[in-house]
């Protein structure tokens, strides 16, 4: 929804950005004063140190994480004792390897199902013509920013008659509903704009719908679609409420989110600990986010709004 | 002769659409039922149970949703031509509208409606929002919200303004931005933990392990030296009833500046260089140029990341109910809503909070859809 620069480029932003500034650019650089050097340095390093601190301290031994700071190891790399315990320790006692693939179960599913009925939904909007077509979408985006609180007491009454919770469908398509009208706004967006002559030359060739679809419509739209995968596997891998609410805390289902907060809550001081399970927390949505950051930002810029 | 054969294909047609549907559906079912069976693993250790179970699940999930468009289309072109082209539109864009409206559309008018009805016999359809309104603590959790939603978007905004407008001319931008933007792939839970953390208190005396307490009493020693204050205690960040509002807004903040920074960065390299370049040949100052060019040519994309923010600071719950669980003052409506749900099994009062933060939420989404309307998407 939130459209940057120029309100009439959605797509463009998702497809390849020119840098038309790079050339000036160059010479700007050069007139950086220290002061905003100094400044970038400051923003820079407080945004980094928190998170530094926590990846340090996971590797010190219990009795020194609680007598001193992170930094003294870090400063004295030598004569401080590393050890991997406390992963082995979070990861076996700690129940995070089972938390782990647990978040694994919930979030492929979760992020593939709705790309899946949005990229049909989108091009169903863009491409075919039928009743109500109009008054549909605009609904699917106005729903983009109800928050999701809106959706819980229902859903759970649903749920449990149905005896939904607990179980890996129910978060799957809880996480499907709540992410869909962002991927239908998004790759609406982008397959709207796919030249016409070329369902056109597919059609005289005798391809359905269908297969126009998935022949042509979703190998050309994969920028658009990884930019919102990238979205959704992050957003359900880092979810905490609607796990809460539709998952629960019984150790066969609970996601990484919810086993760290509850070793929060029992080993609140034990900082060797915690810092270990958030690290085994986000190591995944790091490197994902790392390897992807590309195709990430591309999806920032073209929506972000989400209930 | 050619009659015949027509009518054949047509049987074979309806007989494999039928045949893929089947198949979908019994396959599907069965493994649905397999997955939710905790007995069917029993055999395998702890770990290959867990992992088939994944792989099973997994498979299911991605294969499933496929499998069922696909026999779906089977069964739409096995029908006459004219029926066929008729509901294809459908077969493409109801099953997105089906889940939408079972997950969103339905609940939200269920909720405005349970929060009128779920009320005592005697009481009048406004019960819940006059207990609500009289309630301290929902009251204390609404000014909280209030304060946040002051602090964290303006702040987030006005941080994420000046990196962005201050990296454009430092060497090694894009670095830079990584490290401000890597906040975002962290959870709310995470970055709880990575500040609770960073906030860490022990008592004077005893070495500091928290980074913010260690750097106050470092700092302090100064003042103190220099005698603008007495002495220098440790300050318990996280348990100071009402305060600890603001370090919990501060976790925000660190979470949201990395997005406001990435679109407003994107929005300053579309302003145009030839007003920029004209303002410098005038000499103007960059500072000049920044906030009389810049700032205004941009403002459509501070007013998106400002609203984007506000919403996500309404609806706000991991980080107050990991670090506080919502006591010393702290609570918030979502963490209020949750309470009354799990708690005190009051839906009445639950879906009163839930309608409290849509109708901040409505003045944010009239501004969106307007904006959608001026762009000419949808209707």
């Amino acid at each position: 929804m939130t459209v940057v620069a120029d309100p009439d480029s959605v797509p463009a932003e998702i497809i390849e950005k020119p840098r038309r500034r790079q050339k000036r650019a160059g010479d700007e650089r050069a007139k950086a004063s220290w002061l905003v050097r100094a400044m970038v340095l400051l923003i820079v390093v407080m945004w980094t140190l928190p998170t530094l601190g926590l990846l340090v301290n996971s590797f010190r031994t219990s009795a020194e994480s609680s007598s001193t700071g992170w930094w003294t190891s870090l400063f004295n790399p030598l004569s401080t004792e590393w050890t991997l315990d406390n992963y082995a320790n979070v990861l076996t006692s700690g129940g995070l390897f089972e938390a782990l693939i647990n978040s694994l179960i919930v979030t492929i599913p979760a992020t593939v199902i709705p790309i899946t009925l949005a990229a049909f939904a989108a091009y169903g909007f863009a491409w075919l013509r039928f009743k109500g077509r109009s008054l549909l979408f605009g609904i699917i985006v106005a729903l983009l920013v109800v928050p999701l609180q809106l959706s819980l007491v229902p859903l759970l009454q649903i749920y449990q008659g149905a005896g939904l919770t607990g179980s890996f469908v129910g978060i799957w398509l809880a996480h499907t509903g709540f992410g869909l009208p962002l991927a239908v706004f998004l790759l609406y967006g982008f397959i709207s704009l796919l030249p016409k002559d070329l369902f056109e030359s597919a059609y005289i060739d005798g391809a359905t719908p269908f297969t126009a679809f998935t022949r042509l419509v979703l190998p050309l739209s994969v920028p658009a679609l990884a930019s919102f995968a990238i979205f959704q596997f992050l957003w359900v891998w880092n979810d905490f409420l609607v796990a809460l609410v539709f998952l629960g805390t019984s150790s066969d289902v609970a996601v990484l989110t919810i086993e760290l907060a509850s070793i929060v809550g029992s080993r609140g001081e034990a900082y060797h600990l915690l810092t270990a399970a958030a690290f085994v927390s986000m190591l995944i949505p790091l490197i994902v986010f790392v390897s992807l950051q590309r195709y990430f930002v591309r999806g920032l810029l073209a929506g972000s709004v989400k209930g | 002769m050619a009659e015949a054969m027509t009518s054949n294909q047509t049987g074979f047609k309806v007989l494999r659409a039928l045949v893929v549907a089947a198949i979908t559906f019994v396959i599907l079912w069965l493994g649905l039922r397999f997955l939710s069976n905790p007995v069917a693993f029993q055999n395998f250790p702890p770990t290959v149970s867990k992992l088939i179970q994944a792989l099973i699940a997994v498979v299911l999930g991605v294969v499933g949703i496929w499998a069922l468009f696909y026999a779906g289309n089977t069964i739409l072109e096995a029908l006459p031509s004219r029926a066929t082209e008729i509901l294809r539109p459908y077969l493409f864009v109801l099953p997105a509208v089906a889940v939408v409206g079972l997950y969103l559309i339905y609940p939200t008018v269920d909720t405005v409606a349970t929060s009128f009805t779920e009320v005592p016999e005697d009481a009048g359809p406004f019960f819940n929002y006059q207990e609500a309104f009289t309630n301290p603590d929902v009251l204390t959790a609404l000014r909280n919200n209030f304060i946040w939603l002051l602090v964290a978007p303006l702040v987030s905004v006005v941080i994420g303004l000046i990196f962005a407008g201050l990296v454009d001319r430092v060497r090694l931008e894009s670095l830079a931005k990584s490290f401000v933007f890597m906040p975002l792939a962290i959870s709310f839970v995470g970055a709880a933990v990575i500040w609770k953390f960073v906030y860490a208190w022990k008592p004077a005396g005893q070495p500091q392990i928290g980074l913010l307490n260690a750097f106050w009493m470092w700092a302090g020693g100064f003042l103190v030296d220099w005698g603008w204050i007495e002495q220098v205690e440790p300050i318990p960040w996280l348990q100071i009833p009402f305060w600890t509002t603001f370090p919990l807004i501060g976790i925000m903040i660190w979470l949201q500046v990395g997005f406001a920074m990435v679109v407003l960065s994107a929005a300053i390299k579309g302003v145009p260089t030839e007003l920029t370049e004209a303002a410098r040949i005038d000499g103007a100052t960059e500072r000049q140029i920044f906030f009389k060019i810049t700032v205004p040519s941009i403002w459509g994309a501070l007013l998106t990341v400002y609203t984007t923010i506000a919403i996500a600071v309404l609806k706000v719950f991991d980080i107050v109910f990991v670090t506080t669980g919502g006591n010393l003052d702290t609570s918030v409506v979502a963490v209020r809503m949750y309470q009354e749900m799990f708690r005190y099994r009051n839906f009445g009062q639950a879906t009163t909070m839930a309608v409290i933060l849509l109708v901040a939420v409505i003045p944010i989404m009239v501004v969106n859809i307007r904006n959608l309307r001026r762009q000419g998407v949808g209707a």
